[in-house]
């Protein structure tokens, strides 16, 4: 059978770029979903994941093994969560003034230590081949799905079982939602935040680790672009639920390939626009799920941002 | 016996120069039920926090079922089988009832199996009399719903000594005599003793073994309560207060001021919005709603402010459309105290004397101004802090650093300045001592008489029976009744209240 699939392709591409693109928010998300229920809230994830994504990248190259660079860009990301958590202990530091300042100075240790790594080429990660079953090139090419995005989609619906079914999912809820009550009965908010911080933390370095080793897959200084900083509009989009967030990092990333797919079959014109189209998504969903009057009724009651 | 009894031996808590709580020594024998009075302030909560460890006494001892205990925090306490019920409720709102029983227990299982966990709430539930429900959040249950699940939490934790901080605040008279004979049935079968906090009297005598009666941080009595009248316990927790003088009610009623015919909005919690088909204050006349709290009161203020859009209906005052704009309001003379008016009707950090210029500081005698004529300012301040008898070191102080009494008596004296028609006040008294309510309760009397339109919610029926003239009962986001305060009573209100009339 040709490769020729007419409008059709779009589809097609959409739904690869869907899986290819949205490993990364998902990660991200399921990060910071994490972290916010236990009622603190990380803007740094985009700093998290740009180091991730360096550190993944770097000791990939170096060690010649891409599972060392994610096992380096998730310990990277622990300890950039853990910072955060630790120093937003402490009484009068702003959790949200904290996660910026920690932005910038991941954006700027990642590249200050990743100028060598620029130009040389790391390991790939490996990815499974679904799309055997056709021949048509473009679903082979679009089913081909990355080991990761199958661990993140595993995750997304684990930590919805364990916030739920667990102890330590019911902890985290309650630190969440009121750390009096937390105190009330035995638990201490601060290291359940602190451990909620740093595990989003590294959520997040994996997914620096996806965008430097896999897709689009090389170290460069333009290689995050806000994807951390949509991931917390994200969360709120999916009312603080993982498997929710699933789907909107699964919608976030066919917005993000419609660009290139409409490029595909030679829609060239407002080609721009089409990379915009995440954003706009993010503004527009944003928007027309919030209801004036109507609290998120949802939200994990200790977040500075709904307090 | 289950049941553990508690003794406090000259506890005594200082903060600063301020003694909190001076050499209280209580007796509590197992299996009863004791009662401890006192007026706000009167140092109930200060005793029990130092009980349960969240306060570590400055002297004195504690005896736990005639053992001395040393108790750190409140984790020491519930080891030691003594439980608290808070006034404030210290259930996770976006947990179901089951959800927070199992995680309130020490030894939680990592991984919690939900069926036999159910099974076995559902067993140890079988032989107690509530029957909290288990599968909806706390945040969608009722007061009187979480008053249990609390209750049963406690139990479920294995309390044997529970301290009920004024359980029945946020219940209707019935409900708070059914919540309260229940807990008298497992005091009598000795399965707990209970310490009930509460300033009610009717309770104390109905439900009581004992009772102590704490004034001023100081122990001022204790005994049976069969063996002290009421008039007995009044004067131990009132020292020498003089009684509350009875308000003169002056003057008759005038035109309609306040008018909403119709008025729908949706509610903050549950599918059924608030309707109210007609209400009317008229000059000179107050209009008491009372109603337990969640019943739409919240959602009626934030519609007369508009805060909360209507979806059908009117408000008209002095028969003019009302939208609460900034302009409107002060065209028509309409003002608001609403409740917790340091968080709802002031600026904090702002002096005394700016907070008290909020609703003129933009206007001089000839009409709008650009810069404040802070002098005027100060002088006006000075006059109205005299005027309203308000406690503070300078006009010059932020108003957060005032006391709850004097804080409302500042936002009264801006929103009583001036003309007024229409004053819309919401439990203007809450958490108030004895002579800041004799004040406001004084403040607002006069206001009536002069010609003021009131409209008081309030969820204090003692204070909507002394001050309205009409009372409007709001149940389930309606206003259920509407009568003449001297021809309806206590009982009659209170049915309407709990929706069964």
């Amino acid at each position: 059978m040709s490769g020729d699939l007419g409008l059709w392709a779009v589809p097609v591409a959409m739904l690869g770029g869907a899986i290819r693109v949205s490993t990364p928010f998902l990660f991200v998300s399921l990060g910071e979903c994490l972290t916010e229920r236990s009622g603190r809230i990380n803007l740094g994830l985009e700093g998290t994941l740009t180091f991730g994504a360096m550190a993944g990248y770097a000791l990939a190259f170096e060690s010649g093994s891409a599972w060392v660079g994610v096992g380096a860009a998730a310990a990277a990301g622990a300890g950039f969560g853990a910072f955060h958590g630790w120093i937003c202990r402490f009484k009068g530091v702003n959790d949200i003034a904290m996660g910026i300042a920690l932005m910038l100075l991941g954006i700027g240790l990642a590249f200050f230590f990743g100028k060598p790594y620029i130009q040389p080429v790391a390991p790939d990660l490996p990815s499974i081949p679904f799309g055997f079953w056709s021949d048509v090139p473009q679903v082979q090419a679009a089913l081909q799905v990355n080991v990761l995005f199958l661990v993140g989609v595993a995750l997304a619906f684990g930590m919805a079982w364990m916030l739920r079914n667990t102890a330590l999912g019911l902890r985290i809820r309650v630190v969440g939602d009121s750390t009096e009550a937390a105190r009330a009965i035995g638990i201490a908010p601060d290291r359940v935040q602190l451990w909620a911080t740093a595990a989003g933390g590294a959520l997040a370095g994996v997914a620096g680790a996806y965008l430097s080793l896999y897709y689009p897959g090389s170290w460069n200084e333009g290689l995050s672009s806000g994807q951390g900083l949509m991931a917390v509009a994200l969360v709120i989009f999916a009312r603080w639920n993982p498997v929710l967030c699933l789907f909107a990092a699964l919608l976030f990333g066919a917005a993000g390939a419609l660009g290139p797919a409409l490029q595909t079959v030679g829609f060239t014109s407002g080609y721009y626009l089409f990379f915009a189209a995440p954003y706009v998504l993010t503004l527009a969903l944003l928007i027309f799920t919030s209801t004036p009057g109507n609290a998120l009724d949802s939200a994990p009651g200790e977040l500075s941002i709904t307090k | 016996m289950q049941a553990i009894g508690l003794e406090t031996v000259g506890m005594t808590m200082r903060f600063g120069a301020l003694a909190a709580l001076d050499k209280v020594s209580v007796r509590i024998a197992p299996g009863t039920i004791h009662a401890l009075l006192g007026e706000n302030g009167a140092g109930k909560s200060t005793l029990v926090k130092c009980i349960m460890g969240f306060y570590h006494a400055t002297e004195g001892g504690l005896l736990v079922d005639g053992k001395e205990a040393r108790i750190a925090d409140p984790v020491d306490a519930q080891r030691l089988g003594l439980g608290m019920v808070y006034q404030h409720f210290t259930l996770v709102p976006s947990l179901t009832g089951a959800e927070n029983l199992v995680i309130s227990r020490a030894d939680a299982p990592p991984v919690i199996d939900w069926p036999a966990e159910r099974t076995a709430i559902d067993r140890f539930l079988a032989d107690l009399p509530f029957k909290p429900p288990l599968d909806r959040p706390v945040s969608r249950l009722s007061a009187g719903e979480k008053q249990k699940l609390e209750i049963v939490k406690q139990l479920y934790l294995g309390s044997r000594f529970l301290i009920l901080d004024e359980p029945t605040s946020v219940l209707t008279p019935a409900e708070a005599d059914e919540v309260l004979s229940h807990i008298r049935a497992l005091c009598q079968s000795g399965r707990i003793t209970v310490l009930l906090i509460t300033h009610k009297f009717r309770e104390v005598r109905r439900f009581a073994d004992d009772v102590t009666v704490l004034r001023r941080g100081r122990h001022a009595g204790t005994g049976s309560v069969a063996d002290l009248s009421d008039d007995r316990m009044a004067q131990m927790m009132m020292g020498d207060a003089p009684a509350r003088p009875v308000l003169d009610r002056t003057g008759t009623h005038g035109a309609p001021v306040l008018e909403l015919s119709g008025a729908r909005a949706p509610s903050l919690s549950g599918p059924n919005g608030i309707a109210i088909d007609e209400l009317c204050v008229r000059a000179g006349e107050i209009v008491g709603v009372a109603g337990i709290s969640g019943n739409g009161q919240t959602e009626l203020m934030e519609m007369l402010t508009r805060q909360r859009p209507l979806t059908a209906g009117r408000i008209a005052i002095k028969g003019r459309p009302f939208g609460a704009t900034r302009a409107e309001a002060q065209a028509l003379n309409v003002r608001y105290l609403p409740e917790e008016p340091l968080r709802n009707a002031s600026a904090p950090h702002m002096s005394v004397a700016e907070n008290l210029a909020l609703r003129v500081f933009d206007t001089g005698p000839g009409g709008p101004i650009l810069w404040l004529n802070r002098k005027a300012m100060i002088r006006d301040a000075q006059a109205r802090i005299a005027a309203y008898d308000i406690k503070t070191a300078s006009p010059h102080s932020p108003i957060a650093t005032l006391s709850g009494g004097n804080v409302q008596r500042t936002v009264l004296a801006r929103e009583l300045d001036g003309d007024v028609d229409l004053l819309i006040v919401a439990n203007p008294c809450f958490g108030l001592d004895f002579n800041a309510v004799a004040a406001i309760r004084g403040r607002l009397m006069a206001a009536r008489n002069r010609g003021v339109a009131i409209l008081l919610i309030s969820e204090d029926l003692d204070e909507i029976f002394e001050l309205a003239d009409r009372i409007a009962v709001m149940s389930c986001g309606r206003l259920a009744f509407v009568a003449q305060a001297g021809a309806t009573d206590v009982a009659e209100i209170g049915a309407y209240m709990a929706g069964r009339a």
